[in-house]
């Protein structure tokens, strides 16, 4: 299949036709927006060399491209280092309690679609404490933006192992080793059938910001891991990603209608489909053009994006960065006010004297 | 054949059988019935959790108490004057109530060995004189129907399902209740199965007429209707009538609803009933757990709903983390708590009063809640009304402390006029509040110490919220010693400064020397045993507590100007424990936890006791 052949996004006229418009209910402002204006008073207060400074330089200085009216978006984050993110952004922010912020936000989006909503959420958070939250408000597709900053530990306990963390990892809680083999978000994602599923690094802002304004313009759940280095307790983990020497060897960049090849000179790379239903990664020498996978972000099948996120096993041998899934459905919020519209047109507006009235009376007096 | 009609006062009837029988459905349409006609009524609904327990076993046994009268009654009554039992385990389980002399109707069809065998009788007790001592109509209630719906188009057990329609009819020809409603709301039952309507129509008329003509029964019974004060009315349950409550609370405010819940015995109908209003602006939203349900509520308040949860103890429990960053972020909430018996997940059907002090204290940290507390079923709507008010004036989570023996529970209604509920909208902050045109989100009004809410979508007040201690005013985090003791402090008085009517006192003849005191569901028992303690020509006042966070103002006024302050709960003595501690009053508790309610003859003879000793 060649990027000609592939369907178009949005098959299905879904979402009153906002599809691809995620931000169409959402105020614009004609006022000349710019990082500054996003940046709220308070003193950042991150480790110094935290991944986190460079998602917030990079939030702030995207935020104004959307041409939204801030008073119209909302970030809610929960407990952690990257849960005080709605602080110093001057947005609408709540900084909730550990793991629940897809829920409050679930409230916030169903009952508010005039809003854009961001949650800020890291790996303890999103998977451990609030894994449930966060798989139900994927299967709903609540019209959020999920941020997930994946450091592979705990920082603000102070260096426990995180649901992401490698096997065996040796940490203050686990000085024999973790047991427990982790969660690969993108995976457990797209297994609850998120419509937007994608992956990016802090320090790259260049591939950061494409993917989030991909993410903000996709109306429905979405949910961005984004590899952030703990240089306190986990410095490193992503060093093979970011270091030149070793970096094109191993990120797999997906791009939609793209061949996926990788890797440079003798050691260029292909993903083909694997005989046992998965996929592979070949020397690209070793195969025609044809078999080659062509990324097909918007198939509504995931199980290939599965496939996909797949190859990051064993130990980072491959990685791929960028937008796994990105396909269309209602979302939950279209859903909830459509039914209460219909409700109010079949039956007219609520009156409350008829309601309390209704059923079988009888007078006295 | 003549039949005599005999006058009473007030009946209490009591509707038994297999959980698969529609006791609850037939007890309903009594109630419907009997609302009609015009008489006071009270009902118990009292069921397994087990939604099909093993046909004809004591723990499948469901039943439904009506209890109706001429004048306005408080309870729905302690000991039943007429039993319908539908088999053998109905009659095992509930003769132990039944005094001497009551009627028992039992559907001899149901009695068979293996029957009987099931709940270890040893013979039929309907063929040996164990009954003796109470009147037995015994009636072969399943073949009658079957008969009766001979030549109907449909199967065998659907005729025998009729039973419990033929048994209405009995009832009501006994009883002398009005049938037009049985058949309206038959004919809408079964509006698809036109031949099932019929059939049922036709069973209910055949247990009319059986009863008319059979010789077996000689009396009906005529109770006329009571005179309530004047207006118009129907029959609400204490679920209905707090979800009315709640979407009058949200119109009266002026919000849109957000109920963010999960399914939990008994508070599941409150969700149920909301999501049919959606008209109203109302969005329903069955979350993954009990957490979510009320973070998603909490996150809706924020964006300017009136956010909402409903459940249970055991839900109150996981809420509870969420419950404080509502009292840490101050925005309105409603917490809806339909106490079941506990701990752990106990006894879900029965009713209890164990979750006060949680609904107090059950948070990390000084969180404080106001706490309310409905005494009736159709308090449950003025108190969801009053839990509205509250969260919306002084930005504040808010406890509303039903229980399953309201939830189910149901009583005439005098409905309100729209023009008679409060107005209680508090509108949301559009302009800024502070210097240089800064918004301040914890800048609280002087009066009420409510602070501003301020909702996404209004520009220029862009702020942050969260569960971090928040600097008094600015609200900007917070790690100040004297900064979060002062916030500790604003957040309790703010709580303690809610305006609250006082407590009031019925005390006939005005020199009664003991109290009575009662929150919550207890109101009906201790009202209709200080009637019969003062009929019995003792004096005994009584008040009702119904805000139990803050207390009305004059509580401990109240408490200390009587000799003795009895106060009956259905725990082992939460409230009493908060009122020694707070007045420093010694309290008489009176505890049983049996997941009933009381009855009146038990807690008239626990005042006479009181009054008595000493």
């Amino acid at each position: 299949m060649t990027s000609a052949e592939l369907p178009a996004s949005g098959r299905t006229p879904l979402n009153g036709g906002l599809n691809g418009k995620g931000l169409a209910l959402i105020p614009r402002t004609d006022a000349k927006q710019t990082l500054k204006d996003f940046k709220s008073d308070q003193e950042v207060r991150w480790c110094p060399g935290c991944g986190d400074y460079a998602i917030l330089a990079a939030v702030q200085s995207f935020l104004p491209e959307l041409g939204l009216r801030r008073e119209n978006i909302v970030f809610v984050s929960g407990i952690g280092c990257s849960s005080r993110f709605p602080y110093y952004l001057n947005t609408y922010g709540f900084h909730s309690i550990h793991g629940r912020a897809p829920a409050i936000a679930t409230g916030l989006a169903a009952s508010r679609p005039d809003l854009s909503v961001w949650v800020i959420t890291g790996d303890g958070d999103a998977l451990s404490i609030g894994g449930n939250h966060l798989i139900h408000a994927l299967r709903r597709n609540v019209n959020l933006n999920i941020l997930l900053f994946n450091n592979r530990i705990y920082g603000l306990t102070k260096g426990q192992y995180s649901p992401t963390s490698e096997i065996g990892k040796i940490t203050k809680s686990t000085p024999m080793g973790s047991l427990d083999k982790p969660f690969n978000p993108i995976s457990l994602a797209l297994g609850a059938e998120a419509g937007f599923v994608a992956r990016t690094m802090d320090s790259d802002r260049k591939h950061l910001q494409g993917v989030l304004r991909q993410a903000a313009e996709h109306r429905g759940a979405s949910l961005v891991e984004i590899y952030q280095n703990c240089n306190i307790f986990n410095d490193g983990a992503f060093d093979t990603l970011k270091d030149p020497g070793t970096r094109d060897e191993i990120t797999v960049r997906l791009e939609h209608g793209q061949p996926i090849v990788f890797g440079t000179g003798e050691n260029e790379r292909a993903v083909r489909l694997s005989p046992t239903g998965g996929v592979e990664v070949v020397r690209r020498a070793e195969v025609s053009d044809g078999e080659i996978l062509v990324h097909d972000a918007h198939n509504p099948d995931p199980s290939l994006a599965f496939a996909l996120s797949r190859l990051d096993e064993p130990a980072f041998e491959h990685v791929p960065m960028g937008v796994f899934r990105s396909v269309d459905r209602p979302s939950y919020d279209h859903l909830l006010n459509e039914q209460v519209a219909t409700a109010t047109a079949d039956k007219g507006e609520g009156s409350l004297a008829d309601l309390l009235h209704g059923g079988d009376t009888w007078t006295i007096g | 054949m003549t039949k005599q009609v005999q006058q009473l006062d007030r009946v209490i009837i009591r509707f038994a059988g297999d959980s698969g029988d529609g006791m609850q459905l037939t007890g309903d349409r009594f109630t419907a019935e009997t609302a009609q006609f015009g008489n006071d009524l009270s009902t118990l609904p009292n069921f397994p959790a087990e939604i099909r327990a093993p046909a004809g076993t004591l723990p499948g046994v469901s039943s439904f108490q009506l209890h109706f009268a001429d004048h306005d009654i408080l309870t729905p009554g302690d000991a039943p004057n007429v039993l319908v039992a539908m088999n053998p385990a109905a009659l095992k389980a509930n003769i132990g109530d039944l005094p001497r002399g009551a009627d028992i109707i039992a559907n001899t069809d149901e009695f068979t060995k293996r029957n009987l065998q099931k709940v270890g009788y040893p013979g039929n007790p309907l063929e040996d004189d164990s009954l003796k001592e109470w009147r037995l109509h015994a009636v072969p209630l399943t073949s009658l129907t079957v008969r009766a719906l001979d030549g109907f188009d449909i199967s065998k057990k659907d005729a025998e399902r009729a039973k419990n329609m033929f048994a209405l009819g009995l009832l009501s020809w006994m009883y002398n209740r009005p049938t037009e409603g049985t058949i309206k709301f038959l004919e809408s039952k079964f509006a698809r199965k036109p031949e099932i309507a019929k059939a049922n129509i036709a069973a209910f008329q055949a247990g009319w007429n059986y009863g008319e003509t059979t010789e077996s029964f000689s009396v009906s019974y005529e109770i006329k209707p009571a005179t309530l004060a004047p207006g118009v009315y129907r029959n609400i349950s204490g679920n209905q009538a707090l979800s009315y409550g709640l979407i009058a609370g949200a119109v009266q405010a002026k919000l849109p609803l957000f109920l963010g819940s999960y399914p939990i015995t008994p508070a599941s109908d409150i969700l149920h009933e909301l999501s049919k209003h959606k008209r109203f602006g109302i969005r329903t939203f069955q979350a993954e757990d009990e957490i979510a349900g009320v973070a998603a509520a909490l996150g809706a308040s924020f964006g300017g709903s009136l956010g909402v949860t409903t459940t249970s103890g055991p839900g109150v429990a996981l809420k509870a983390e969420t419950v404080g960053l509502a009292v840490t972020t101050e925005l309105p909430l409603i917490v809806v708590d339909v106490q079941r018996a506990g701990p752990s997940t106990g006894m879900p059907t029965k009713t209890e009063q164990t979750d006060l002090l949680m609904a107090m204290y059950g948070r990390n940290g000084e969180s404080p809640v106001p706490v309310l507390a409905p005494a009736t079923p159709s308090d449950c709507f003025t108190m969801a009304v009053e839990a509205a008010r509250i969260a919306v004036k002084y930005r504040t989570p808010v406890m509303l402390l039903s229980d399953g023996y309201l939830a189910n529970g149901s009583e005439p209604w005098r409905i309100p006029e729209v023009s008679e509920l409060p107005d209680i909208t508090a509108p949301f902050t559009t302009e800024p509040n502070g210097e240089d045109g800064t918004y301040l989100p914890f800048k609280r009004d002087p009066e009420t110490l409510a602070r501003p809410w301020a909702v996404p979508g209004t520009p220029g007040l862009e702020h942050r919220i969260g569960g971090i201690e928040k600097a008094d005013g600015t609200g900007n985090i917070s790690y100040d010693p004297d900064n979060h003791d002062r916030m500790v402090r604003l957040r309790q008085a703010k709580i303690d400064g809610i305006d609250v009517p006082d407590l009031t006192v019925d005390d006939p003849g005005g020199d009664a020397r003991v109290l009575v005191l009662g929150w919550g569901s207890t109101y009906g028992p201790i009202a209709a045993a200080a009637r019969r303690v003062r009929a019995a020509g003792h004096k005994v006042a009584q008040a009702h507590l119904r805000h139990l966070n803050p207390l009305p103002a004059n509580t401990g006024e109240v408490l200390r100007s009587y000799d003795k302050v009895l106060l009956p709960e259905i725990n082992l003595g939460q409230l009493a424990m908060l009122l020694r501690a707070r007045f420093l009053v010694d309290v008489i508790s009176y505890n049983r936890v049996r997941g009933l309610p009381f009855k009146a003859e038990e807690l008239a003879a626990v005042i006479g006791e009181v009054i008595e000793s000493d």
